[in-house]
């Protein structure tokens, strides 16, 4: 039932950019991100997709797949580019009772909605070439200096490990529940809004009392194991940026930077 | 009312990388009053098998026929599939949300639109039917009770829709052996007495050697055996292949067999085995 959702899933393989290190993978998301926001011709956008193309063909991920993920977007995106369609001065395009599109409105919605499904797949490609753990790991390396400043980087980073980790359980719960209580005549798809939200009652109760039972085990099982919070702990994988990991955040960088400053 | 499910196939996340094939071309058909054990190990396709029996799974391919009727038809409400044929999921206490055990076994009969009269009745009913006494527990919180007591009060909530299939996914996985034996003793009651047609899905080949009367073995979605407890048992081969392996008396028999003793093999109780062993050493003399 929730099969469709690719946000936070993990396709595992062994390509370059599987292998890559995770804080470089995060840092070029970043600048991908950053120069997406300084862009404003289309020609940008085009070499920032093809660079985004360009990374999931590298990075093996079926391309279709990685599409699919767009698709909880677009009601946002349709939205998006009509109110930049009818808001907008200019030129004309056509009338629509007391709307006007014009040609200005309709680039900047285009513009506005590329960027929305750029920003999506650039962070899908981080995640889905990713595993959970890595990501965490990269997350709490980089937040480590600021551990001085009294931030629980450690923690933060153990927080969202437990988090991802739950996802997948808690959605495969949320559908055993669910279908529990259809075969006992519940129906979650009907009615107005009120019942609608009455009906998630006998899915709610006993999700919450599944997540909380999950996280006490979950406790006693890392005190079992002496788990004392991040001090003086070990990593068993080091992380080590080698010269690929160099040399694809500066190619990477240098050329998104290139397509910022000159488009 | 029986359930005839033809060439069905069923993948997972079809179209994803994550696709995969749980159910290859079933064939099978429970008749009335039937007791079937489904066995097989872990991740065999036994659990999302009976989920097409009521509807909660739509097949990939084939059909699935209650009452002779394809129920993906358009014209077919699920809703009345799913109380005639009632599933009990592994842990159903899991599901339990209700603030008093008698809210909770109400749910399934207030869902089919019931009158509160009928809806009491058949609380009663479905409680006395579980072995729970009904005027102790009605008013309880269910997350109060014991784990036992917990399973039964979930069962008890397929029950009260009174369905003429029941279909249970390892409901006494997790139970103590008391629990477990009194759960079975009350399943066996209700096929007898109410003439229930039982599905039984498990993978422990004492519990189903015990009840089961027909045996359907699956093994990485495909059923690869479908006879009478004692004939399927007999297929020891098959069997271990699977990675299931017969009842342990059943083994006793064919060892001792093996080493020229002259015994049935087709031993599935311990009972069954105390006769023929007392018959064995009465034939060499070395009992009366």
């Amino acid at each position: 039932m929730f099969g469709n959702i690719t946000i936070g899933q993990y396709i595992p393989g062994d390509s370059l950019v599987h292998r890559l290190d995770p804080r470089v993978k995060i840092f070029i998301t970043l600048v991908v991100i950053t120069v997406l926001f300084l862009v404003h011709t289309m020609a940008g956008y085009g070499l920032v997709l093809l660079f985004i193309l360009g990374a999931m063909l590298l990075a093996h991920l079926p391309v279709k797949f990685v599409l699919r993920g767009v698709r909880p977007l677009l009601f946002i995106l349709v939205l998006t580019f009509g109110l930049h369609l009818f808001m907008n001065e200019g030129r004309v395009l056509f009338r629509l009772g007391p709307l006007v599109a014009t040609y200005e409105g309709a680039f900047r919605g285009f513009a506005m909605s590329m960027r929305l499904v750029l920003l999506v797949l650039a962070t899908s490609i981080l995640t889905l070439s990713t595993s959970p753990i890595e990501l965490t790991d990269g997350i709490e390396n980089i937040l480590s200096p600021t551990r001085a400043l009294g931030v629980p980087a450690h923690e933060l980073a153990m927080m969202m490990t437990i988090a991802l980790r739950f996802i997948p359980t808690l959605l495969e719960e949320t559908d055993k529940i669910m279908k529990a209580q259809m075969a006992r005549g519940a129906d979650f798809q009907t009615g107005n809004v009120l019942q609608k939200a009455k009906s998630l009652v006998p899915l709610l109760v006993p999700l919450f009392v599944s997540a909380f039972r999950r996280a006490d085990e979950l406790a006693m099982a890392m005190e079992a194991r002496c788990y004392r919070g991040g001090q003086g702990r070990t990593r068993m994988k080091q992380l080590h940026v080698g010269a690929k990991d160099v040399l694809a955040a500066i190619g990477s960088t240098a050329a998104l930077i290139a397509v910022a400053v000159y488009l | 009312m029986p359930i005839k499910v033809e060439s069905l196939c069923y993948t997972y996340n079809p179209g994803t990388p994550f696709a995969r094939t749980a159910l290859e071309d079933i064939n099978l058909e429970i008749n009335d009053g039937e007791f079937v054990g489904i066995i097989g190990e872990t991740g065999s396709g036994k659990s999302t098998l009976i989920q097409h029996f009521n509807g909660l799974l739509r097949p990939t391919r084939g059909r699935v026929l209650v009452d002779g009727v394809d129920i993906w038809q358009k014209d077919v409400r699920l809703k009345d599939i799913r109380q005639k044929v009632g599933l009990v999921f592994q842990y159903p206490e899991h599901q339990l949300f209700e603030e008093t055990v008698f809210a909770d076994v109400a749910f399934g009969p207030r869902n089919m639109g019931l009158d509160e009269d009928e809806i009491g009745m058949r609380v009663r009913r479905a409680l006395e039917m579980v072995g729970l006494d009904f005027e102790a527990v009605k008013a309880r919180s269910p997350f109060e009770l014991s784990g036992g007591e917990m399973r039964r009060v979930a069962i008890a909530g397929v029950l009260a829709m009174e369905p003429s299939v029941l279909v249970l996914d390892e409901p006494v996985s997790g139970l103590d052996p008391r629990g477990r034996d009194e759960l079975l003793e009350e399943l066996t009651r209700l096929h007898r007495k109410f003439e229930y047609t039982v599905v039984l899905v498990s993978h422990s080949m004492e519990d189903v050697a015990r009840l089961a009367k027909r045996l359907v073995v699956m093994h990485r979605g495909r059923v690869v055996a479908d006879g009478p407890v004692r004939e399927v048992f007999r297929m020891t081969d098959l069997l271990r292949e699977t990675g299931l392996g017969v009842p342990q008396v059943t083994e006793l028999m064919h060892e001792l067999a093996r080493r020229g003793k002259d015994v049935r093999t087709d031993i599935l109780t311990v009972e069954e085995a105390k006769v023929e062993l007392l018959r064995l050493l009465r034939g060499e003399g070395r009992v009366r």
